[in-house]
This record gives structure tokens, sequence and C-alpha cells, in this order.
């Protein structure tokens, strides 16, 4: 697009300049993740063992322990040292994958992430690629009829559903699909991820998980694909009126051709990068939905961490959490300067 | 002969009537502030319309988990206390948990924005690069994280949906900032010799300030889900009643499972009224307090 507008740079030279150009971006945008990912990291020590002041007392808070037993916690913990030498081997562990080790369930908490690691990337993966899909599509079509009733329809659900609580959307559901009111009968498992008298064989388990998957996924669905909705919706209002729409036209394409292969594609591309973007509050519906549903998830995982409280495991969480979307968010960056034609290199 | 000062406040009531008489023209805004006030009422008079002894479990009358009934309109809880009177009370400490949480939040994105849109450099690049990483965190992880180290409580709620939810106000008050300082009138204010202090006390600061009015009342929205949600998930004070820690006892209790309506929809109705209540109310105020979505 770039070179059909600007013909008189003679094209290897331009080329060259984007290329380096690109190698530019792509290392400001490596610089920042790791700036932002440092952050997370320093973010974690200050967050779990400095605020506290005593991480011990904050653990055994309105337990019964000995002297012996907090002073045995701490030397285990390495409370005992100086700050800036807890810090340091912080960051060498860290390096190394290792995250300490739990205190409710003594195991090291890198395997119980790892462990919890599939399952919520199975719940926000599967909740994401249909909140998009239908995000988009009723994005779409509300753009193109817009001011229609259809349009006020969609649109108001979608901000409504939005603006209501994740968690109690998800009381909601499991009260009316898990248990059953009035005439519906309770249809899906009310938590957990699989059930124990699920016959063997591979199929039969996927199919218990499928059936455990529906109503966690649709709770997440219902809160996140208002977003997806509404960018869609007026990046697409914003192309309605382009001249290329009129030539579309013009060209004698029927009006569903007009949509789907000129408005649409055009108006996806601020979309696209969206879906990463915004994964950062996926994350966060999805620490609720997994505490509802009981979803042995990461969220799970967060949520049994702060109950007792054990700070290991929820600094473990916090870490891969906040990293994951820091990752996310550079993805998107990368990306979107991939698909934008004005700026790729050819 | 009056005073500059007492013009300029004459200007700014003078404004503050035409941005009223344009908020009352919408409908939707005024049914949201009628909502809000009716419902900020309601919590100040509860100790004087209700008796708070029907909130101690060891004293409640009613049967375990009832359904509505005339004696308990909306039913009862899991130790036979009635929900009514229990959502009822949950107001105030919801709706207080929302305002304090955004009034500190409102204060440090308001002072970050000011400071990185009036001194630019190494101190704004500083400030917006720790502005956009807390933008792109996970909120609500960092919010649990910091809840559960500091403590359960109203306290430590309020503080970490204030640090989580900063940033959004930082960006809006640099922005503003920024296009208030190109002004001449603040350029020749510097020129006279006016300080840091006095361009950003006298000049930048009321300009922002119906900005930061209208994002205050959009902020409340999110804080008030913010603080059930954290509620829920157990950070608050175990003894208090709040939307947020009802759905937590309906859940833990079981109460879900029962299939016990009349609990579950109180507390998670009172969110969505005062939510939407609050997003309109701020949407009519936005729309009349910012130059950007202002007609021409």
């Amino acid at each position: 697009m770039t070179d059909a507008i600007t013909p008189i740079e003679p094209r290897a030279e331009a080329a060259e300049r984007r290329a380096g150009g690109t190698m530019r971006f792509v290392a400001a945008r490596l610089g920042g993740a790791a700036a932002s990912l440092l952050l997370v990291v320093v973010l974690g020590f200050l967050l779990f063992r400095v605020i506290p002041g005593d991480p011990v007392r904050t653990m055994t808070r309105g337990r019964p322990v000995s002297p012996e037993q907090l002073a045995e916690l701490r030397a285990r913990l390495g409370l005992d040292r100086p700050l800036l030498e807890q810090f340091v081997s912080y960051l060498g562990r860290l390096a190394h994958g290792d995250l300490g080790v739990s205190y409710q369930y003594s195991r090291p908490v890198a395997a119980l992430v790892v462990e919890r690691l599939g399952p919520t990337v199975l719940l926000v993966g599967t909740a994401t690629v249909i909140a998009v899909v239908l995000g988009l599509w009723l994005g779409a079509r509300a753009a193109w009829r817009r001011g229609s009733g259809f349009d006020r329809a969609v649109t108001g659900i979608a901000v409504t559903l939005w603006s209501v609580p994740t968690f109690w959307l998800g009381l909601i559901v499991l009260m009316v699909f898990a248990v059953g009111a009035g005439p519906i009968p309770g249809l899906f498992p009310t938590g957990g991820m699989t059930s124990p008298d699920t016959p063997p064989g591979a199929l039969a388990h996927a199919a218990d998980v499928a059936h455990h998957l529906v109503l966690p996924c649709l709770t997440l669905v219902a809160v996140i694909y208002a977003q997806y909705l509404l960018v869609m919706r007026s990046s697409l209002v914003e192309e309605m009126h382009a001249d290329y729409l009129t030539t579309a036209r013009a060209k004698g394409l029927r009006e569903d051709l007009v949509r789907r292969r000129h408005a649409v594609p055009n108006a996806l591309l601020p979309t696209v990068t969206l879906v990463f973007l915004h994964l950062g509050l996926v994350v966060s519906g999805a620490v609720t939905v997994e505490t509802v549903f009981s979803w042995p998830g990461l969220g799970l995982l967060t949520y049994e961490a702060l109950q007792v409280p054990d700070l290991p495991l929820l600094q473990g969480t916090f870490l891969v959490l906040a990293g994951a979307v820091v990752a996310m968010n550079l993805v998107a960056e990368l990306l979107y300067r991939a698909l934008d034609p004005r700026v790729r290199t050819p | 002969m009056t005073a500059p000062r007492s013009i300029a406040w004459q200007r700014r009531r003078a404004a503050a009537g035409r941005a009223w008489a344009a908020f009352r023209a919408d409908r939707a805004g005024l049914a949201g502030l009628v909502i809000i006030a009716v419902v900020v009422g309601l919590a100040a008079l509860a100790p004087v319309l209700t008796d708070p002894a029907g909130l101690d479990v060891t004293r409640a009358g009613g049967p375990r988990l009832a359904p509505p009934s005339w004696r308990f309109w909306l039913g009862t809880d899991e130790s036979g206390r009635s929900v009514l009177l229990l959502a009822w009370w949950g107001t105030r400490l919801s709706l207080l948990a929302g305002l304090a949480a955004t009034v500190l939040s409102v204060a440090i994105g308001t002072v970050v924005g000011l400071l990185a849109g009036h001194f630019g450099g190494w101190t704004a690049a500083v400030l917006l690069r720790v502005t956009d990483f807390f933008l792109v965190l996970p909120s609500l992880v960092l919010a649990i994280a910091l809840a559960t180290v500091l403590g359960r409580g109203l306290a430590s709620i309020v503080v970490a949906i204030a640090v989580t939810s900063w940033p959004t106000t930082a960006r809006l008050v640099r922005a503003q900032t920024l296009a208030v300082e190109a002004r001449p009138y603040v350029e020749r204010a510097r020129l006279l010799g006016g300080g840091h202090g006095h361009v950003l006390g006298r000049h930048v600061l009321p300009a922002v300030a119906p900005l930061v009015l209208a994002n205050t009342t959009l902020a409340v929205a999110g804080a008030v889900i913010a603080e059930s949600t954290l509620a829920f998930l157990g950070l608050g004070d175990p003894g208090a009643v709040s939307w947020g820690s009802m759905l937590k006892a309906a859940l833990d209790t079981g109460a879900v499972t029962a299939g016990a309506w009349w609990y579950l929809l109180p507390p998670g109705l009172g969110i969505v009224t005062v939510v939407l209540a609050f997003t309109l109310c701020g949407r009519a105020l936005e729309a009349v307090l910012n130059p950007r979505l202002r007609e021409p």
C-alpha cells in the first residue's frame, strides 16, 4: 500500500530501510517485554517478601505455632538472611525455574503450577476462541445494520453481561444448569474436571472433560465476548463510508460479499491484536470462574493459596500468570506489525 | 473592582451551570443519578430503619434457608437471618469500599498523570513505563496477592483495588495535561514566573478536574465489582456483611447447590444496579465534560 502511494522512492532502498525499521521495532518490543518481565519479578519479591514484614507471621496467623516452628519455617524459606541476599538468591532460583516449596502441599511450587497449567489453558483457550468467533460475527452484523433493533439488542445484551460480576454469573449458571431450576433438570456437573466413575479409555475421558467444561466455558464466554463485539462493531462502522466499499458495490457485488470480502478484513486488523491484549482480563475472569466451578487450574490454585495463605504458592501463580500476560502482549505487538500491510516488510 | 480570582470562580460557576443543564437533558444519566441517590440514602438510613440485631447469627430467629415468606420477604440465609436485612446492610460496606477505593485510585492516577504530563523527559518516560506495566498486568491476580499479604479486611481490599486500577486515570490525566499546557495562557503564566506548583495547581488541575470527575464516576462501577470479587474470594473482613461475602457464604454453605435462589439474587442484583447506575451517570458526565466527545 505504501508503495502504491509513494512510487518516487527507489524500491530496494525503501525495502532495506523498512527491514532495518522492523529489526529496530522487534528489538525495542523485546526490550520492553524484558523490562516488564523484570518488573514482574521485582514486584513478586516486593509483594511477598518486603510488604508483609514477616511473611511467616502472615502465613501462620491464627494458628498455634511454637517459636521453634516459626524459626524453622523462617530458615526453610531463607527469611533469616538480609533482604538483598534474599533477593539475589530469589533471582538465582527463579532463573533455574525454582519457585520455592508450597507451604500447604509441601511440594515444589513449579510442579504444582505445571500440573494446573493444562486445565487453565484448556478453559481460557476454548473460551477465548468461542468468544472471539461469536463477538466478531455478532459485531460485524450489528455494525452492518447499525441503529436497527438487532444492533441495539445485541449490543445491549453484550454490555449488560459485561457489567455483571463474573462470579455471580457463574453462580447463576451453576444453579440453573448444574443444580436445576424449576422445570430445568441439572444437566451438567457442578464442578471439577472429571467424574470418578468414568469408564476407562481416552474417548470417554475426553467426553467427560468436555461435559465438565461446558458451564465454566459458557460463563467465561458470556463475560468476555462483549469486548470483541464492541471493537469489531466500532471499527467496522468506521469503515462503512470508505470509498472502496462504494467501488465494490458499484462493481455489482452483493451486499453480503461486500461485507465479507472487503469491509470485514479491513476492520479485523485492530481486533486481532485485541485478542492478545485483553488476555489479562480473561485471566482475571478465569480465576473467579475456576473458583466457582472448582476447575483445577491456576485460578483455583491461586484461590487455594490465598485461603491459607500459602505465600510461596501465591507468589508462584502470580509470577506465572503475570509473566504469561506480558508474553501475550509482546505477541500482540509483533502480530500487529506482521499483519498490517502498511508496515509489513515485503 | 473584581479580583481576577473571583472572575475565574464566576466563570467556573457558569461553566458548571451549563454542564448541569446539559447533564439534566440526558435521561439515562439522570436516572443513574437518581438510583445512586436512592441507594446511598437507603444505605445511610439502614441503622435507623432496621434493627442490626438481626445480623447477629446467635440471635437470628428464622428457619434455615427458608424461601421468601410474609415474615422474611427475601427468605433467610444458612443461619436463619433475613436476606433482605443482610443485603440492605451489605450495601453500606460495598458502597463504602467502592467509593474509598475509587477516591484513592483516582488520587494516585491524577498525581501520576499530572507529573508525567507536566515534567517531560526521564520522569515522564519512567512514569509511563510503570503505568503501562500496571495496565497490562492481570489486575485481579495482583489485587489478590496484595490483599493477601496485607491481611484480610476492608482496608487491604481498598488499597488492593486502588493500586491495580489507577493507570487508566493516569493516562487520561496525562493526555489532558499535555493538551492544557500547550495553550497560550499556561505559557503566559510560565513566562510571568509561575513555578511548577503554580502552573499545576492554578491552571492545569482546574482544567483537568471535570474530566477526572467523569472518570471517577465510571471508576466506581469497576471498584464495586472488584470489591465484591475480592470479598467473594474471602479476602474481606470475615465478620462484616457485604454483597461479596454474602455470595461467598451462599457458595460455601451449599445454598447454591440447594437451589436457594432468594439468597443468590439480591446481592447480585444490588451489585448490578449500583454498577449500571454509576456507569450511566459517568457516561452522561463524560459526554458533557469530555471535550473530545462533545459535539462541535
